[in-house]
């Protein structure tokens, strides 16, 4: 203790110097002390003493060489001062150190003394613990009787509350019965029925689990009458068919009695749209309908005259689905009530069968399955006769007017079967619902097509008659029947229209008529309809219903009707008047032109068809519509070459050739002839272009006409009066025929006034030739053959493509007629003319 | 195979008149009347020598007037009728009469072919067959496949059916009957029918054919609008006894089955001009021949409707080689209706057509101009209907 005070104390007295000293042995140790060292930089001059590079040497040489003596004997002596200051500084630390050092040594000897003493409190706290065991051991033992009794009574004590629950059972169950906490006896009940049913063998317990038998019996009972009921909400419902299935119910039989439940409501839905399909109403619903008839009516209405009459009689003959309610109102109807309470049967049904969360011994009775394959019959069944009655109604809708409303009503009645699949998904009704709709839609298209054939046939009989109308009026005037028909060529007839009138107005309206009808279809494809989207409606019904099944087989109905015309008419003599058989071919002609690719351009646009089925190319229809221009304008030449050929035959056959007097004029019949030539030029002038003649020169009547009569009449005729005459004139007409082309009488026809007027007049004057050939003549006849003849050359040349034709033809009948004459004088040529021109 | 080429007669005058020498049955024979209004008219006889297709003729003058129409006798060769024009005092009837062409013609012509100063005979007339009473006669129809004892004419709206007795030189009337209706009512053709024991007779006027029944002289059948315009020629189907050909000037040909006369069964429109004659061929039903006013003759095989509908089917079991002739069987199956050929020879109308009664492969027909063309069925065709 003496020593650490000791040691202690010096340090005290002078800390500044033992603080340096400190550090300069720390420094000779090499100890670096961090914050020292850092004050003062080491000095690297082996020169300063105190450094660590001290070079004693080099010191010593310094001195001697810098210092003289005297400054070398002070350095000595102060070094030497130094030195000693230093041995006496080594000193005092020696000393210090070895007091610390003594006193440490006392210090752990006196730790000695006192571990001992230590060591001998824990052995007897030891002891004492050993004790307490012993004591413990000794308790446990005498308490271990008490604790196993507690245990046991304890147990009883549980047996026994359950026991005493079971007791209490029935009566509990009465009395939730009472309250109709219905749910709560279930629970109850089922928690108690394993351990009745466990010991059902014991008296007591069976008198319980009967009596709760009963009561549950009598709860079911209710359940299920409540069930039965129905009027409860579907909340109560779910809750009800959840306890009995838990009151181990079967499954099946809850479902059947809800479907028939269910069934029973929905067929009562049925009955009365049933009832409604049935027996009209008369009353109050006909009136109701009035706004829906007359709506059709504007619609209808830019069709111009007959689509009123058109619409008016589908209305009248169908009396009994405009008289009750409309269609949309019926499938509203029957959305409301039946599908909708479809649906609400199907929710609530998949909420109580399906749907429900499983738990415990139900989920293995594979319930859904079952239910659903219930739910599924029954809604097929009971869909299949709703889908009968729509079907019945949509069959009833056969006015064409209006399809805005059909096309709602379907998309109603489609729109509300989605609600269905999306409860339903695997079921076949919304398929079947589709179904219908295309069905109705190519119904609809075929009604459509059917409506317009039938507006067409009834243009056409309005043309008809439009046409019939001024010949009437006018019948006994001056105007030949050619000119009558024309209309509107004719002085105060402007009241009827003329042929090129009647023609846009026919080809308009059923223009117009096709686009109301595009129109109309095209409802069932518009974007806001639910099945526009189907396949059948983006593919097939726009390609093969719509462009195929009503404009194609509408244009190719236009072609075979006109194409009946001519073989209907050629054999009961020509029925039709000859200008409509003109306006027909005008008409198939405009439709091969352009109307044909319009329409289908049109029908194109509006029903994009992304279904590649091969439909009818524009080409082939424009071919055929050609084609029955063609034959109808051929037949139109022949009529009207007909006409005239009855008319020169008649004046030729009747006349007596022989013993006629000396022509003084040209006759009737022929002035006859160039009339009515003239008015069927200006009608087939203002349906057909002019078309091209060969050229000729201003003057042809009069140059030709020299030709004929002057130089090869009289080649041909001078010979005659010689006895070797025939062979010559054989000769000479063969010669003639031989480098003039042979002449097709009837032939087709080009789409030309032209060619037209050139065919009614080969035709007209190859007759006039065959006639003549028949009959003999007298000098005059022959004469009067001659001015005939000349009087046609004069004003027939000019309607005709090759005048030479006429021409030829005209040279042939004058000829034979030369050759059945008994006395061929013939008519000096200025006669002929003058005779002529005096008209 | 290559077909013969036709051959071509030319007379000096206009005719329309045709006949096939109906009796002769070994040489091919025509018979041709001309019209002419200024010479005397004539009969050329035209002998074909088939094999060298040289062709003989000999002339017989017809001076009563010019001919429109000739008929041969059945049974004897050288008797024949005519219905002429006759001119007297400018009046102009058309009568009948009965020839007998004399006998020499065959030698005479044989002798001097070429000898234009040989002088021809005239006909002999054996008896006349007109009644002024009656009208003009349009046509003389002899019984067809009889002695020649009975003929009938067609005058105006008459139908008067002659006996002929004492070697055709005495004709009496046995029966007419007349057709009455509005207007002037023509016969212009008529046909009588080789079957039903020749009691029935065709005619033809203006739109309409009737049918007659020559027992009691009434109306059995009419096909009202049989054509469109003037009937020109009828043919009864030598073959099926119900079955009539006939054609107008609406450029059609039809076919007829008389138990159902609403509808033509066949109807042919192939000409561009009226169709003056229609001809069955003899002895093969299906070929049918048509001349028309727009210079053509027509050759059409209506294999549907005719008697062979499927060739001869009977020579075929005679084949020894069974699948040959299965093979040609269906080869032949689907032989159609068609036009075999269009005859351009003529540059005038054609107003005759006629099969020869030798040859049923060869016919003639005879245009205004005077020009007489012999033609034959194409051998490919011959062969096929034969083999």
């Amino acid at each position: 203790m003496d020593a650490t005070a000791g040691a202690t104390t010096p340090p005290e007295s002078e800390p500044a110097r033992k603080r340096r000293v400190h550090g300069m042995l720390k420094l000779y140790y090499g100890l670096n002390e961090e914050g020292k060292s850092s004050d003062k930089p080491e000095s690297l001059d082996p020169c300063d003493i105190n450094g660590p590079h001290f070079d004693p040497e080099v010191f010593l040489n310094k001195l001697r060489k810098e210092c003289s003596l005297a400054e070398l004997m002070d350095q000595e002596s102060c070094m030497v001062k130094q030195i000693r200051a230093l041995d006496s500084d080594m000193q005092t630390l020696v000393y210090e150190n070895y007091n610390k050092f003594i006193s440490a040594t006392d210090t752990i000897r006196k730790m000695k003394n006192d571990f001992k003493k230590m060591e001998d409190e824990m052995d007897c706290l030891s002891a004492n613990m050993a004790a307490i065991t012993e004591f413990s051991a000794r308790i446990s033992g005498t308490l271990q009787d008490q604790h196993a009794q507690i245990t046991k009574l304890s147990g009883v004590h549980t047996l026994l509350r359950k026991l005493q629950f079971l007791f209490e059972l029935p009566a509990r169950l009465n009395k939730c019965l009472e309250l109709q906490a219905y749910a709560q006896a279930v629970s109850s009940y089922r928690r108690a029925r394993s351990v009745l049913k466990q010991y059902s063998h014991m008296p007591s317990f069976r008198g319980i689990q009967d009596d709760c038998h009963a009561i549950m019996d009598q709860l079911a009972q209710q359940l299920r009458q409540k069930f039965r009921d129905g009027g409860s909400s579907a909340k109560d419902l779910s809750e009800c068919v959840e306890l009995l299935l838990q009151l181990d119910e079967p499954a099946e039989e809850l479902c059947d009695k809800f479907l028939s439940h269910a069934q029973t409501r929905l067929e009562a839905n049925l009955h009365s749209l049933e009832a409604e399909l049935r027996e009209p109403t008369p009353g109050p619903i006909a009136a109701s309908d009035l706004p829906a008839s007359s709506t059709s009516k504007p619609s209808a209405s830019p069709l111009a005259g007959t689509p009123t009459d058109l619409s008016s009689p589908t209305k009248n003959s169908f009396p009994s689905p405009t008289a009750r309610t409309d269609i949309l109102e019926f499938i509203d109807r029957g959305c409301n009530e039946f599908v909708s309470s479809l649906c609400l049967v199907i929710a609530s049904y998949q909420e109580l069968f399906i749907n429900r969360p499983q738990e415990g011994d139900l989920a293995s009775k594979n319930i859904p399955q079952m239910a659903s394959g219930k739910l599924h019959s029954f809604v097929d069944a009971l869909a299949a006769r709703y889908f009968n009655l729509v079907e019945r109604r949509i069959q009833e809708e056969k006015g064409v007017g209006d399809n805005s409303l059909l096309v709602r009503a379907l998309d109603r009645f489609h729109r509300r079967l989605q609600a269905v699949s999306k409860l339903l998904p695997g079921s076949a009704v919304p398929s079947l619902g589709t179904e219908i709709v295309v069905r109705a839609a190519r119904e609809r298209i075929k009604q459509y097509l059917a409506a317009l054939q039938s507006f067409y046939l009834d243009s056409l009989t309005d043309v008809r008659q439009a046409l019939a109308t001024p010949r009437i009026s006018v019948g006994g005037a001056v105007v030949p029947p050619g000119g009558g028909i024309l209309g509107g060529t004719a002085p105060g007839k402007d009241a009827t229209p003329s042929l090129p009138e009647l023609l846009a107005s026919l080809s308009a309206s059923i223009l117009n008529q096709i686009k109301s009808v595009l129109a109309s279809v095209h409802l069932f494809t518009a974007k806001d309809i639910t099945f526009s989207n189907k396949p059948y409606f983006k593919g097939e019904f726009c390609s093969q219903g719509v462009r195929e099944g009503l404009v194609v087989s509408f244009i190719k109905f236009v072609c075979q009707s006109s194409r009946q015309f001519c073989e209907s008419a050629g054999d009961r003599g020509g029925s039709t008047p000859p200008a409509l058989l003109l306006l027909l071919s005008r008409l198939c002609l405009d439709y091969e032109t352009s109307t044909i690719s319009y329409i289908l351009t049109l029908t194109d646009e509006q029903f994009l068809a992304q279904h590649h089925a091969p439909v009818t190319p524009v080409t082939a229809l424009c071919s055929e519509a050609r084609e029955a221009a063609q034959k109808l304008l051929n037949h139109y030449v022949k009529v009207q070459g007909l006409i005239i050929s009855q008319m020169l035959r008649k004046s030729v056959e009747t006349r007596d050739w022989v013993n006629t007097i000396e022509p003084r004029n040209v006759r009737a019949v022929m002035k006859r002839v160039v009339e009515d030539t003239t008015s069927i030029d200006v009608q087939v002038g203002l349906l057909y272009e002019e078309g091209v003649r060969k050229a000729h020169s201003s003057d042809s009547s009069k140059r030709t006409f020299s030709v004929y009569s002057s130089s090869r009449q009289q080649v041909r005729y001078a010979p005659s009066y010689t006895p070797s005459a025939p062979m010559d004139t054989n000769l000479l007409s063969n010669i003639h025929k031989l480098f003039s082309e042979r002449i097709d009488i009837f032939s087709p026809v080009e789409f030309n006034k032209v060619s037209v007027l050139t065919g009614i007049i080969k035709i007209s004057l190859k007759t006039f030739l065959e006639c003549v050939r028949l009959r003999t003549f007298g000098r005059y006849g022959l004469q009067q053959i001659q001015v005939d003849c000349h009087y046609l050359q004069m004003y027939l040349w000019r309607f005709v493509s090759d005048e030479n034709l006429v021409h030829f033809l005209l040279d042939e009948i004058v000829g034979s007629a030369a050759h059945r004459c008994l006395d061929p004088a013939p008519m000096e040529q200025s006669v002929i003319e003058v005779i002529c021109e005096r008209g | 195979m290559e077909d013969d080429a036709p051959v071509i007669y030319g007379l000096e005058f206009q005719a329309r008149a045709l006949t096939a020498q109906t009796a002769e049955t070994d040489a091919i024979r025509f018979l041709v009347g001309t019209q002419s209004l200024k010479f005397d008219n004539q009969i050329h006889i035209i002998d074909f020598d088939d094999e060298n297709d040289i062709i003989n003729k000999s002339v017989a003058l017809h001076q009563a007037g010019e001919i429109r129409h000739i008929a041969a006798s059945p049974a004897d060769k050288s008797v024949l009728t005519t219905c002429y024009n006759k001119t007297s005092d400018s009046r102009v009837a058309t009568c009948a009469a009965v020839w007998r062409i004399p006998k020499d013609w065959e030698a005479g012509s044989h002798e001097s072919p070429d000898d234009s100063s040989h002088n021809p005979q005239s006909l002999e007339l054996l008896c006349h067959l007109d009644n002024i009473a009656h009208g003009n006669t349009a046509c003389v129809l002899w019984e067809p496949m009889s002695d020649g004892k009975r003929v009938i004419t067609l005058a105006d709206n008459h139908l008067l059916l002659w006996d002929l007795q004492q070697s055709s030189t005495q004709a009496t009337l046995s029966s007419s009957a007349t057709l009455e209706g509005k207007g002037q009512i023509k016969f212009t053709s008529g046909k009588w029918s080789p079957h039903h024991n020749c009691s029935q007779l065709a005619t033809a006027n203006d739109t309409a054919i009737r049918g007659w029944d020559l027992r009691s002289m009434s109306q059995i059948y009419c096909i009202e609008n049989a054509h469109g315009q003037l009937v020109r020629d009828l043919d009864f189907n030598p073959n099926k006894q119900y079955y009539l050909a006939s054609c107008g000037d609406d450029c059609k040909v039809r076919f007829w089955d008389v138990r159902s006369i609403n509808e033509p069964v066949k109807s042919l429109e192939e000409h561009s001009h009226w169709v003056w004659s229609v001809r069955y061929n003899h002895s093969h039903d299906q070929l049918v021949l048509t001349g028309s006013s727009d210079s053509r003759v027509i050759l059409s095989n209506m294999v549907s409707i005719s008697s062979e509908p499927f060739g001869h089917l009977v020579d075929e079991d005679e084949l020894s080689d069974a699948e040959e002739s299965h093979q040609e069987e269906r080869n032949r199956a689907p032989l159609q209706d068609s036009i075999i050929a269009t005859y351009e020879e003529h540059e005038d109308s054609v107003y005759a057509v006629e099969w020869s009664s030798a040859d049923p492969w060869l016919f003639a027909s005879l245009s205004y101009d005077g020009r007489l063309v012999i033609n034959r069925v194409p051998r490919a065709l011959k062969y096929r209907i034969l083999l």
